[in-house]
């Protein structure tokens, strides 16, 4: 004992100080913050008592104009479009330039400048962007559809009741998606080689090369991708208040959450964030034991 | 020696093109019109991307009548710094108060980052997996799960509000990505071998550190000081929870200037630009350590 205490005892010492304090900053807190959300405490006052899972069930049954699955549909709305459009964008972008191309360092630096902007910043310009005035009152994007003849694509944008969420992830896509080709592009540069040559010899065409030999190996890219993307739609936060304010049109979950602070609705902004930590857990906890295997294993 | 242990795994270099002329692929029939659909694709997208910029740009040197409904993608009729003046006066004691926050944050957290890469890389004890993992799902928790009760623990402790608070919130939960990128990095870079010997010689773990693996930790560090800068200086999540336009950084404050019901545009799109400006300037001297940082939250290296 002595000698394995001798062996693994300075690494330990050296790691505990951040073992505590995350164990106490990430799971304490998130025990309190379970803690919270099974009491009655809807206002400054303290609890009063222990209610179960009430909080909980009053979000999806007993929620003025069902604001709480209204919140969820909108991030919905908003987490497909972001991740299919991020996708898209990213990888055509890495196709594009998977082979190399000239001023290739020039096109990556301009994709993926947006990612170094805060989402409080790029907010402002969207917002002058997504202008919800059409025809005379036009403004933004929609002065540029009037423009090109292209008037039918004018929109109210994110003001839209139904699809607006949709809209709110345009800058969400037009930040991101340089990201998602960076991964791609480091993705599709590690194929060794041969593999590529013994497809072209064996008289594959380009699209059955990507189709075929390529793709199936960026799948480990295609998920890391997806998970990202996944958990960043999840805390969505900064985008929606610097585009929109808060509001209930646009409202999701994390949203919600600061709102329900706001009126000292400790209770019920508690149940959203766990019901959201949830959500996330039960897609990432499966995928982190995964990358640890696969790590083993190599 | 040094430089070709160091060089090797710096994070974001796969993406870099093999030198050299790009490969003729076969198959590809009229090469000239798919070169021709191909560059004509990325130029249209740079244009798309640089869009907003170019309205940022021109919309902060406009003046008060030239931001109505006519002309608003034209050039400025008149160039002018007022709406520029404008926003850093309403900016800039949040500005310097935002460097106070992110360099801190950057050193502090690399170096603890560091630390405890360096353990979970090459110290197998029991269970270490377990630990690492539970570390690196810090990283993903939606942080409203610990921000309720976040303030009210701070309040507890004699730690002053606005920019120290920060501080301690920023480096507690960067610890998951510091350490990730550190392990990754110290696995593939630094050989055991060297570690081995040094423990031959009688150096312990914090000796062998100190003197044989922080000196080859420099593109590690770049990277996570570049991470925790803009992840510091962008965020806006903590900031409104734990600081106000008085003592907070400038997230809060831009967002102040802009958020307004009918705000002034020119103004907004100016301390759009400053508040972006360190990031931005980050991003292009360091970019392809920068993309490594981003590579790294891949979590697969």
């Amino acid at each position: 004992m002595p000698r394995r205490l001798r062996q693994w005892g300075p690494g330990l010492l050296l790691l505990s100080p951040s073992l505590i304090v995350l164990a106490v900053f990430v799971y304490g807190l998130i025990g309190w913050t379970v803690n919270l959300s099974l009491q009655d405490k809807h206002n400054a006052l303290p609890s009063e008592g222990f209610v179960g899972l009430d909080n909980y069930t009053n979000l999806f049954t007993n929620d003025i104009s069902d604001r709480f699955t209204h919140s969820l549909r909108n991030l919905a709305v908003f987490t497909v479009v972001f991740i299919v459009g991020t996708l898209v964008m990213g990888v055509l972008w890495a196709v594009l330039l998977e082979r190399g191309a000239r001023a290739e360092g020039l096109f990556r630096t301009i994709y993926l400048f947006p990612m170094a902007v805060s989402f409080v910043a790029s907010g402002v310009v969207w917002r002058w962007l997504m202008n919800s005035g059409t025809g005379d009152n036009a403004g933004g994007l929609n002065v540029i559809f009037s423009g090109l003849h292209l008037g039918f694509l004018e929109n109210r944008w994110w003001t839209d009741p139904n699809w607006g969420m949709a809209a709110m992830a345009l800058p969400a896509i037009w930040q991101l998606s340089g990201y998602i080709m960076a991964l791609f592009l480091a993705g599709f540069r590690g194929i060794p080689h041969e593999l590529r040559e013994a497809a072209v010899m064996d008289g594959a065409s380009t699209f059955q090369l990507y189709r075929q030999v390529l793709f199936p190996q960026l799948t480990p890219v295609a998920l890391s991708a997806l998970i990202i993307l996944g958990h960043m739609s999840m805390k969505m936060f900064d985008l929606i208040m610097s585009v929109s304010g808060p509001q209930y049109l646009t409202e999701v979950p994390s949203v919600y959450i600061w709102q329900m602070l706001l009126t000292n609705d400790q209770a019920k902004a508690a149940a959203i964030a766990v019901f959201l930590l949830l959500v996330v857990a039960v897609v990432i906890v499966p995928y982190l034991v995964y990358v640890n295997r696969a790590e083993k294993r190599s | 020696m040094t430089t070709d242990i160091v060089t090797p795994s710096l994070p974001g270099e796969e993406i870099v093109a093999p030198s050299g002329r790009p490969a003729r692929v076969p198959g590809t029939g009229s090469g000239m019109v798919w070169r021709t659909v191909r560059y004509g694709l990325l130029i249209a997208f740079v244009i798309i991307m640089l869009m907003p910029l170019y309205v940022l740009v021109v919309t902060s040197f406009k003046n008060g009548s030239d931001i109505g409904v006519n002309g608003q993608w034209n050039l400025p009729t008149s160039w002018t710094l007022k709406s520029w003046d404008k926003a850093w006066e309403r900016l800039h004691d949040s500005f310097l108060r935002t460097f106070e926050l992110a360099i801190p944050v950057a050193l502090i957290s690399s170096f603890v980052g560091a630390a405890n890469g360096f353990v979970l890389s090459r110290w197998r004890f029991p269970g270490a997996d377990v630990v690492f993992t539970l570390i690196l799902f810090g990283m993903f928790i939606p942080y409203q799960a610990i921000m309720i009760p976040l303030g009210d623990v701070l309040n507890e402790t004699s730690i002053q509000k606005g920019i120290p608070r920060l501080i301690l919130v920023h480096v507690i939960y960067g610890l998951p990505i510091c350490t990730l990128i550190f392990r990754n990095y110290y696995a593939t870079t630094v050989p055991v071998e060297m570690i081995e010997a040094a423990n031959v010689d009688g150096a312990g773990l914090l000796r062998t550190f100190r003197s044989i693996v922080l000196p080859l930790s420099l593109p590690g560090f770049v990277v996570t000081i570049i991470w925790q800068f803009t992840s510091s200086w962008n965020d806006y999540l903590f900031a409104i929870f734990l600081s106000n336009t008085r003592n907070g950084p400038i997230t809060i404050a831009l967002n102040a200037l802009a958020g307004a019901q009918s705000p002034d545009y020119a103004a907004s799109m100016a301390g759009a630009l400053i508040t972006s400006l360190p990031t931005l300037v980050v991003y292009i001297l360091l970019g392809r350590w920068f993309i490594g940082g981003l590579m790294a939250g891949s979590v697969k290296s």
